[in-house]
């Protein structure tokens, strides 16, 4: 069954790092169509030369995000009648990242930061220690617990306009896996953590703008986590103060 | 481009600058309900070391606060970084301290 509208009119950015233009696919209209569905039919059906990037086509992965009339969205969750301007559609790369070709980002600038915020694992313990207790109930456990759901899509890096005006910043999705780490009993690395999110790309560069938060697929808040980050940060300052 | 150590900086001084604003704010109105002539006003103010001390501390606390407001605008929107967004931090520190200091000196000292 078609919609009202039997054909969409979808602009695809076209090109490479050295630049590109928006090219014009006449794609047929269906109920319950995806973002996604269109990329895929463009490249199934008008151009296979088109790239793009897509794996579970659920919400699970995290690799299909693309700019849609302007908004960053995961394209396979993202259902054309809800986004579509009458029945036109602009869908780009994501921002604030450099493009392999089309519609892929490249994601290099966005993953290195995880690592530059510490927003990996320190491990305590070894394979032959207990499994480690963890408490549901406990607030660190909870604070942790609210940013564990992150997909790596990249939404919310695209979203941040503090990103877009300091290429230095780690960005949301960097700094709330670093907040979930520093929270979590299981890691070793706080004093790291809060040194690597302190230093001149840190947590502090954050304007508490929220797109990270309004955008996050997922329903995630990173802007609460890196204002978490900041609050530690300066009560680290306050309890080294009192132990001297 | 703002690591803990600026934003600290920037936070204690929107911290010394709150009280004082509100300060500042009450002495204008009083002054100007008074009928306070500008003579009045120097006569009350040169050769008081708490008017010296009060909008000191506020010149001091706007130089270092501002200085670091401009320095993040500057970087975001101009795009200029390294050693000459330190410089044009530095100046603005340094410009508005000199402008405020020869300021409340005119009006404190005796």
């Amino acid at each position: 069954m078609t919609t009202k509208a039997e054909v969409l009119e979808v602009s695809v950015w076209r090109g490479s790092a050295d630049g590109g233009a928006l090219e014009t696919f006449e794609v047929p209209a269906r109920e319950s169509q995806t973002v996604l569905d269109v990329v895929s039919w463009i490249q199934q059906f008008a151009d296979p030369t088109l790239t793009y990037r897509y794996a579970c086509r659920v919400g699970m992965c995290g690799s299909c995000a693309m700019m849609v009339n302007g908004t960053p969205r995961w394209t396979c969750r993202t259902h054309v009648q809800k986004v579509a301007e009458g029945n036109s559609l602009r869908i780009e790369p994501l921002r604030n990242l450099p493009v392999i070709k089309d519609l892929a980002a490249d994601m290099d600038p966005f993953f290195d930061k995880w690592v530059e915020a510490e927003a990996v694992h320190h491990p305590t313990g070894t394979r032959h220690d207990p499994i480690a207790h963890v408490d549901a109930d406990s607030g660190a456990r909870q604070a942790a617990d609210a940013g564990i759901e992150c997909i790596n899509c990249a939404v919310c890096y695209a979203a941040c306009d503090t990103v877009a005006g300091n290429a230095d910043y780690l960005g949301p999705a960097a700094l709330q896996r670093a907040w979930t780490l520093l929270n979590d009993t299981r890691d070793g690395g706080g004093a790291s953590i809060l040194d690597a999110v302190s230093g001149g790309g840190g947590c502090h560069n954050c304007h508490s703008m929220g797109s990270c938060t309004q955008y996050c697929p997922n329903e995630l808040d990173p802007m609460s986590a890196i204002a978490g980050l900041k609050r530690e940060t300066v009560r680290r300052v306050f309890r080294r103060r009192r132990d001297a | 481009m703002l690591d803990f150590r600026l934003y600290m900086a920037q936070r204690l001084t929107a911290l010394i600058m709150a009280p004082l604003v509100l300060g500042h704010i009450a002495v204008m109105i009083y002054a100007i309900q008074g009928g306070l002539s500008s003579a009045e006003i120097l006569g009350r103010t040169q050769g008081s070391l708490f008017w010296l001390l009060f909008y000191g501390l506020f010149v001091l606390a706007v130089s270092i606060h501002a200085a670091i407001g401009i320095r993040v605008i500057v970087h975001e929107w101009a795009g200029l970084k390294g050693a000459a967004l330190s410089a044009l931090t530095w100046a603005t520190g340094l410009g508005l301290l000199a402008m405020g200091a020869r300021a409340v000196w005119a009006v404190t000292a005796a």
